[in-house]
């Protein structure tokens, strides 16, 4: 592979592109499935139920403190998947690169995802790419699609939740955000966040086992734990109150926070999870939490009620309740 | 248009600038608004500005005396739950 | 510094007791105005006005310097992020803020280049990078961002910066609180006086409240047990017979301001008159560049003529600004006008009333 940047003739299905998918792709990735270069990979599968997500990702930078977009191209898929209390299993990847995109860094990028994918236990067993002119582009977006294998009788679902039911949060919130919007033009501050991107299958499995009756597992990306809880109340008809005092939050997030006039609420984290289960199983599954290095944080944060179906409570430090707002479009920093 | 956090200023820089800490996060902020700010101060930053040295006597004196409110109360003969 | 006693719920519990005895005493209703954005929003999503007495009313004054900035001036904005070379930079409270025609936000969709920046540094810095670009600066805020604007004019000066200016829609308190209380529809009975505006002005410029209008007006902060104190101290004057303009904030406020910050104001601004929405033209409540400073003046740099300003029908902002009507009482608050859908200002801005109310409390859902 000689070329340094992404050409067009990288995406025209030519001699250019193959090299780019032996030298670059195959190899970073180290998969078996991936060197026989089929267009579809034949997988064993042991079992009968199918979870499968998907999801794209676009964030800019591509790198960016702790972690990139190739880690979190992975982990995102993983999670949604585990949510669904499937094992995931297999990842499809597919990429589309400006050109001028350096293979230096595609090469970085790949070698975050075989990281993340081994993390994980899963594969990429097969993939795509496409290249589009300079200026079409923002540098690399990247799609992953993954399946898992669901056992019997799992169901899990943002709809199962009921009156009593508590609710866990696995770790600090907004660390990834805050990390991201660390490195913004115009809006740059010192801060040792990282992002937390993170695959959670493994924390989800053992959470699952030490409660079997949870209701649901979500992890709360864009639009922060707000968007994820309100989605939550409304699906499931009833309210949810989070004591303020029990969210876990870093000092720098809850500083950098309020220097912007961020909802530390609404802020995105990429390696958290929120996970509904019944009042009885809820101390069990916060000490299953605890075992996972993602979950060391882990605390209950709420309880679900029956009144005022689909609202999100806040009980404040200051003891007074209020409403928990999801997000309307983007977050913007403000001086008022 | 309020928008303004205590932050504790760091190091002194070069051009009227001075590097403050808002728990754990670090900006460079303009001292322009407050030329005499020192290391060690606070200061309250509004839109990359300090502007105002926040006095730690007056924040002391002010929650002793709002600790206390609730004796007023009582002193006029009122009896307060869990006090 | 310990800070920590401004939000600790034992502290408050005890003002709240004593907010109701004094309230109690006082036995009438009594109406009381906060005039900052960052009050309303303190208030909203602290939960406050549910620990109000039955007979304290708090309302939402014309406190969002992003609502009442007139619809011409967001139609000024978006005509200089229109012309070739400029870029515009803006706080983030603006962005969605609807013009006659338009908003910043939707100018940046349709490829103008407009950043949203979070100091006036940071859009000088950016026009020292692009020196073949006229950076732009939309100065909106009250006396708190004034000085700042002026700072950076001076630097930009100073370092001979050609390609930066500002275009100033800046907004002054003391004689929009004036009109209010010289407002026979708006029959306010004391004012919770702006914190950090307050910091750079001092407690002077309030003083014709108490001794003209005989209205007490307490300076108050920002965390729950600050406002909580504004309001207590507002009670216990309005209870003794007293008008006195008082600091409540001391830690943060000095009865003479920031002397430093107000003469860099004195030396860069001058006032004018300003149209505030909803509301009208208040005389003297705007800042105009002074002429010799013309040279970092972007309507004089870059002079516009957007279209004639239209106002948007059935909106009732003017009446919520001036706490004629609540929020939800207005006829498109919740129906119509909805944070995803705003109409007017007071519902785009994040620290409109009508957002607020919105976002924090019941009223808006059903």
């Amino acid at each position: 592979m000689r070329a340094d940047r992404i050409l067009l003739a990288h995406g025209s299905g030519g001699t250019l592109m193959k090299e780019l998918i032996d030298d670059v792709f195959v190899q970073e990735f180290e998969e078996d499935a991936l060197k026989r270069l089929d267009d579809a990979a034949s997988l064993p599968f042991p079992g009968s139920r199918v979870a499968m997500s998907t999801d794209s990702y676009v964030v800019h930078p591509v790198f960016f403190p702790g972690g990139d977009i190739g880690r979190l191209a992975i982990c995102g898929t993983v999670n949604d998947v585990a949510t669904s209390g499937a094992t995931p299993l297999y990842i499809s990847v597919g990429f589309v690169l400006e050109e001028g995109f350096p293979i230096a860094d595609l090469r970085r990028i790949l070698e975050s995802m075989r990281d993340a994918c081994r993390e994980a236990g899963v594969h990429i067993v097969t993939g795509d790419t496409k290249v589009v002119e300079k200026g079409h582009g923002d540098g690399i977006f990247i799609n992953t699609a993954g399946v898992g294998v669901l056992a019997e009788g799992v169901d899990l679902s943002g709809s199962n939740v009921r009156p009593g039911d508590k609710v866990l949060l696995s770790g600090t919130l907004g660390d990834h955000g805050i990390a991201i919007i660390s490195t913004r033009e115009g809006l740059e501050f010192s801060t040792s966040i990282e992002t937390d991107a993170a695959p959670l299958n493994r924390l989800i499995a053992n959470v699952l086992a030490a409660a079997p009756d949870a209701r649901c597992f979500r992890d709360p990306t864009r639009g922060g734990l707000a968007s994820t809880l309100n989605e939550i109340a409304e699906a499931s008809g009833v309210s949810i109150t989070v004591e303020e005092t029990s969210v876990p939050v870093k000092d720098q997030v809850r500083g950098a926070s309020e220097m912007l006039g961020y909802d530390v609420f609404q802020v995105a984290n990429e390696g958290k999870m929120v996970a509904i289960v019944p009042a009885k199983q809820a101390e069990a599954a916060l000490a299953a939490m605890k075992t996972s290095p993602y979950g060391e944080a882990a605390a209950i944060i709420g309880e679900a009620a029956e009144s005022a179906p689909g609202k999100v409570y806040v009980h404040t430090s200051f003891g007074a309740t209020r409403i928990m707002d999801m997000l309307v479009g983007e977050q913007l920093p403000r001086i008022c | 248009m309020c928008l303004a956090i205590p932050a504790r200023v760091v190091t002194i820089e070069e051009g009227r600038m001075a590097s403050v800490d808002i728990m754990g996060v670090t900006r460079k902020v303009s001292l322009d608004l407050t030329p005499e700010a020192t290391e060690g101060d606070f200061v309250l930053v509004h839109a990359g500005f300090a502007l105002q040295i926040v006095d730690e006597q007056y924040a002391n004196e002010t929650l002793e005396i709002l600790r206390s409110i609730p004796d007023f109360a009582e002193d006029e003969g009122i009896a307060l739950e869990g006090a | 510094m310990d800070l920590s006693g401004f939000r600790d719920p034992v502290i408050a519990r005890g003002l709240i007791e004593a907010i109701d005895t004094t309230a109690a005493k006082l036995g009438r209703p009594v109406k009381i105005m906060e005039v900052c954005g960052t009050h309303t929003v303190a208030i909203a999503k602290n939960g406050l006005r549910a620990v109000m007495p039955e007979n304290v009313t708090l309302l939402s004054g014309p406190g969002c310097p992003v609502c009442v900035t007139a619809n011409e001036d967001i139609d000024i904005a978006i005509e200089l992020a229109r012309q070739p070379g400029v870029i515009v930079t803006s706080f983030g409270d603006m962005m969605k803020v609807p013009g006659s025609y338009s908003s910043l936000a939707k100018e940046k969709a349709d490829g103008r280049d407009v950043r949203i920046v979070y100091s006036p540094l940071d859009a000088l810095a950016l026009a020292e990078r692009e020196p073949d670009r006229q950076v732009v600066f939309v100065a909106v805020g009250f006396e708190t961002t004034v000085p700042l604007i002026a700072a950076a004019i001076l630097r930009a000066q100073a370092a001979g910066i050609e390609n930066f200016s500002i275009f100033s829609a800046h907004k002054t308190v003391p004689k929009a609180l004036a009109a209010l209380a010289d407002d026979p529809d708006v029959q306010i009975d004391a004012f919770i006086l702006p914190g950090h505006v307050s910091t750079i002005i001092g407690s002077e410029p309030y003083r014709f409240l108490a001794e003209q209008f005989g209205t007490p007006g307490v300076i108050t902060g920002f965390e729950p047990v600050d406002v909580l104190q504004g309001v207590y101290m507002l009670l216990k004057q309005l209870e003794e017979g007293r008008a006195e303009i008082e600091i409540g904030y001391h830690r943060g406020v000095m009865p003479e301001g920031n002397p430093t910050a107000k003469a860099l104001v004195e030396q860069v601004f001058e006032p004018i008159d300003a149209d505030w929405r909803g509301i009208g033209v208040i005389p003297g409540t705007g800042l105009g560049i002074r002429p010799e400073f013309d040279h970092y003046n972007a309507i004089k740099r870059i002079p516009v003529s957007p279209p004639p300003p239209k106002e948007i029908k059935g909106c009732q902002c003017g009446e919520v600004l001036r706490g004629i009507t609540l929020p939800f009482q207005c006829k498109l608050f919740g129906k119509g006008c909805t944070p995803e859908h705003p109409i007017g200002p007071c519902m785009v801005s994040s620290e409109g009333s009508c957002a607020a109310y919105y976002r924090f409390t019941d009223y808006g859902r059903s």
